[in-house]
């Protein structure tokens, strides 16, 4: 691509800017490492053929990690599906058909086989299909799948960061768990399927296999495959590109999906003891190839693929999800013009930006304080006026009042000392009275009598 | 996302350390194939390995580079038909891919001619640590792009050998500068060069004396006391430390002795076999660099120098990793930390003084 050319170009000329020591002789070096480097003979043993045991022995002592995601409704046979996969009786109880969510529940466990380590994540879903309104039932999935990447992400983006005993729990296989109805896929696990393809390998099984006829089972197949390619749901195909493994891989894509059982009951057939499950009208034995593709599974999950399985979860599932998550926080590898851009730059500019913005709503809010606070003032000065108002009316009414009074007061004394004065008067002029008493009673008599007349 | 949601039981979003039960297996799962799988894997994608010789000139560097790999990486030079001396240090690379049983190895060796070779040597360790910075900071870079390769091309140096002159005295100012400032980027392998000058006893006397010296000045060299993981690898690594380090003799030429055919010095008075442990150590040099302990070298570049380069660079560009094209507004902080960023001791993960929270998005 012209743009990885022209970064190459504008790296290296930085980088012959850098270093004024190291001379021209390093970016001779460069071209050579772009041409393909010469092949040569060696004269005798060195030995390096040692370098892939080394590499085992490795990964022998880190251990391995597998996470496996197990989605399909309640009770369809998920967790004796995974107890016969990995030949151990995990915990666990059966679930409640009763939940209003689903729930995703992971377990993590150590099985060790020979001296090989395993860290086996089971995540099962809870609850899935049993709601009365199942449009919510796929999101909780998707969200934890989100979540995982998201927590290995955050680990990598990190300073300082631990990789190397970082325990990773992204869904490296999803297995699809359909029911055996022998028609088509269900609506919720063709929208369930859909949104997941994209974020995990998928590899969808037929669970209970021995609820239906051979003929009607390649029949099932069929059709469901067809409808899956029909919908553009790409579900996990074993890889075919290396020649040891090819043949088997393209056989087995042929198989899919595969109609499993699963048991860890055992029945006594012939003279050994299998894993099966016991009809009136007959044995199904789990380990038999003509009876159910639980053999096949196990091939294909465990002995052939399963590092490929990380691989591509790795590869391709991550890395797309850490694509879209970067350039939704804003960062491209190559600007407007086709420049390319640097973290630093795009970095810096957002910084700005968000510092700009913190700045100016620092300011409005400020502004937004200032002026509230005026407002209140004011209100509370207008109620000081007012009271104060009030209170001098308050006063000059009283003193008013107090005037008035004392007028009324001063009436009343000098009306109390009027009325006192006269009662003195006439009680001296009664006295005088009484000392003649019949002629001015006549006299008064008299000229009330001759008034009448 | 409604909270409702998500369910009551802690483990749903993220199982960050999740209680591991330990299982009994009831019977065959087939779970040991992985190793299989890993091996298949590896030899696809084949292996890469870089090397670097650093040494003063005519000390038989790329004579030693031929005799370890069995191949003419390079036409070693014969005095006096060589090219003028160059003025300056510089550093010259090849590389070489080659088969052996299906196992395909990508090799880069590169070297240093003029090391220590002019009057004034100072500061002649600089372009040697910018190359390896340079190995580091062009891998961070394809690790921080928006869409990375599926397998990023790994040049960082994995296993400097240094080449330590024959006196027989003590390490020089010139190494011990050059071994402290290395020790902390890279990992160090010291070898007595040329060394069918000393003899026995003289050589073991040397080497008691350059590791007293090591240890004095608290160089670790390859393979380092601190990364020793559990009791298995400190017994064979304690084996490996007492005889660093090791006394070599390289040789690409064949003679016959007693009817076998094998490399060595022809002299006047004896025929130098370099494959013989009574005569040299080149086989215990061989063992460590390419049969046992190469994927170690890889690993440890990768998880601890790596790491701490990363760290660094992240810490002081204040902010993200820089994307390609970004220049360089501030000059490239001294390849050698001459004490600002005095580490104390490599840790698996360096400890550094202050406690920095970490930056992250």
């Amino acid at each position: 691509m012209a743009s990885e050319v022209a970064r190459h170009l504008l790296f290296q000329s930085h980088i012959t800017a850098k270093t004024a020591h190291t001379s021209s002789q390093v970016s001779d070096h460069e071209q050579k490492q772009k041409d393909s480097p010469r092949s040569l003979t060696m004269s005798g043993h060195v030995g390096f053929e040692s370098l892939p045991d080394q590499l085992v022995n490795r990964s022998i002592q880190q251990g391995f990690c597998f996470n496996i995601l197990c989605v399909g409704e309640t009770g369809i046979g998920k967790s004796t599906l995974i107890d016969t996969l990995f030949n151990t009786n995990f915990e666990g109880h059966e679930s409640s058909h009763f939940y209003p969510h689903v729930r995703l529940k992971a377990q993590t466990y150590e099985l060790q086989e020979s001296n090989v380590r395993l860290k086996l994540t089971i995540v099962n879903t809870v609850g899935f299909g049993d709601q009365i309104n199942k449009e919510e039932s796929y999101q909780p999935i998707v969200d934890y799948i989100d979540a995982q990447f998201e927590a290995y992400l955050q680990e990598e983006l990190k300073i300082k960061r631990s990789l190397f005993n970082y325990h990773d729990s992204r869904v490296h296989v999803c297995l699809y768990f359909i029911s055996p109805t022998g028609h088509s896929l269900k609506t919720l696990d063709l929208l369930t399927m859909k949104s997941l393809d994209s974020k995990v390998n998928i590899i969808p099984v037929i669970a209970k296999a021995d609820a239906i006829s051979k003929t009607e089972l390649q029949k099932f197949k069929i059709k469901l495959m067809s409808e899956l390619v029909s919908n553009g749901v790409q579900i996990y195909h074993f890889p075919t590109d290396d020649e040891t493994i090819a043949k088997i891989n393209a056989s087995m894509n042929g198989h899919l999906p595969f109609a499993v059982v699963g048991s860890m009951d055992e029945v006594k057939v012939g003279n050994k003891m299998v894993k099966a499950r016991q009809y009136p009208w007959g044995i199904v034995q789990v380990e038999n190839e003509n009876h159910c593709d639980f053999v096949k599974l196990r091939e294909m999950l465990i002995c052939t693929n399963m590092e490929d399985l990380r691989d591509q979860t790795h590869t391709r599932h991550y890395e797309l999800y850490r694509r879209h998550k970067l350039e939704e926080m804003g960062f491209m590898d190559v600007g407007p013009e086709n420049q390319p851009l640097s973290l630093q730059e795009t970095y810096e500019a957002k910084r700005h930006e968000f510092y700009g913005e913190r700045q100016r709503k620092e300011e409005e809010m400020k502004q937004l304080f200032v002026q509230r606070v005026k407002e209140k003032e004011a209100i509370l000065k207008e109620a000081e006026r007012e009271l104060q108002a009030k209170f001098e009316h308050l006063k000059r009414v009283h003193q008013e009042e107090k005037l008035r009074l004392e007028e009324k007061r001063r009436l009343l004394e000098e009306e109390i000392m009027a009325f006192s004065k006269k009662k003195a008067t006439s009680e001296i002029y009664q006295n005088q009275t009484f000392m003649t008493p019949g002629s001015n009673l006549r006299k008064d008599k008299d000229r009330k009598n001759s008034n009448f007349m | 996302m409604d909270p409702l949601r998500q369910s009551p039981s802690p483990s749903s979003s993220r199982a960050s350390s999740p209680r591991t039960f330990s299982c009994e297996r009831l019977g065959y799962v087939g779970i040991e194939a992985v190793l299989d799988q890993l091996k298949i894997k590896a030899m696809k994608m084949g292996f890469e390995f870089n090397i670097m010789v650093v040494g003063q000139s005519g000390l038989g560097k790329s004579t030693m580079v031929n005799t370890l790999f069995k191949s003419k990486i390079w036409k070693s030079t014969m005095p006096g038909l060589r090219v003028p001396m160059p003025q300056t240090l510089q550093l010259h690379s090849v590389t070489h891919v080659i088969e052996e049983n299906g196992v395909k190895l990508k090799l880069t060796v590169t070297d240093t001619p003029g090391f220590g070779d002019q009057i004034n040597n100072d500061k002649c360790w600089d372009p040697i640590l910018g190359y390896i910075n340079e190995q580091y900071e062009r891998y961070l870079q394809e690790e921080i792009l928006i869409t990375r390769q599926r397998h990023i091309p790994d040049t960082r140096v994995h296993c400097c050998v240094y080449f330590v002159p024959p006196t027989g005295h003590c390490l020089r100012p010139l190494d011990l500068e050059f071994l402290q400032r290395l020790c902390r980027a890279v990992n160090v392998v010291p070898v007595i060069a040329r060394a069918d000058s000393l003899t026995i006893e003289e050589r073991e006397a040397f080497r008691h004396r350059i590791q007293d010296d090591l240890k004095t000045h608290s160089i670790e060299v390859y393979p380092q006391k601190s990364f020793d993981e559990d009791i298995n690898d400190k017994i064979l690594n304690s084996k490996i430390r007492e005889r660093i380090p090791f006394a070599v003799v390289g040789a690409d030429r064949e003679h016959m002795v007693n009817g076998r055919c094998v490399l060595g010095r022809k002299t006047k008075w004896g025929i130098i076999e370099v494959e013989n442990m009574a005569h040299c150590e080149f086989p215990l040099l061989r063992d460590l660099l390419i049969r046992s302990h190469l994927q170690d070298l890889k690993d440890i570049t990768h998880n601890v120098h790596y790491e701490n380069y990363r760290i660094i660079r992240l810490k002081e560009s204040h902010a993200l990793p820089r994307g390609p094209g970004w220049v360089n507004l501030a000059p490239t902080p001294s390849p050698t930390p001459t004490g600002t960023r005095a580490s104390p001791g490599p840790g698996k993960v360096c400890r550094w003084a202050e406690d920095d929270s970490d930056e992250d998005f």
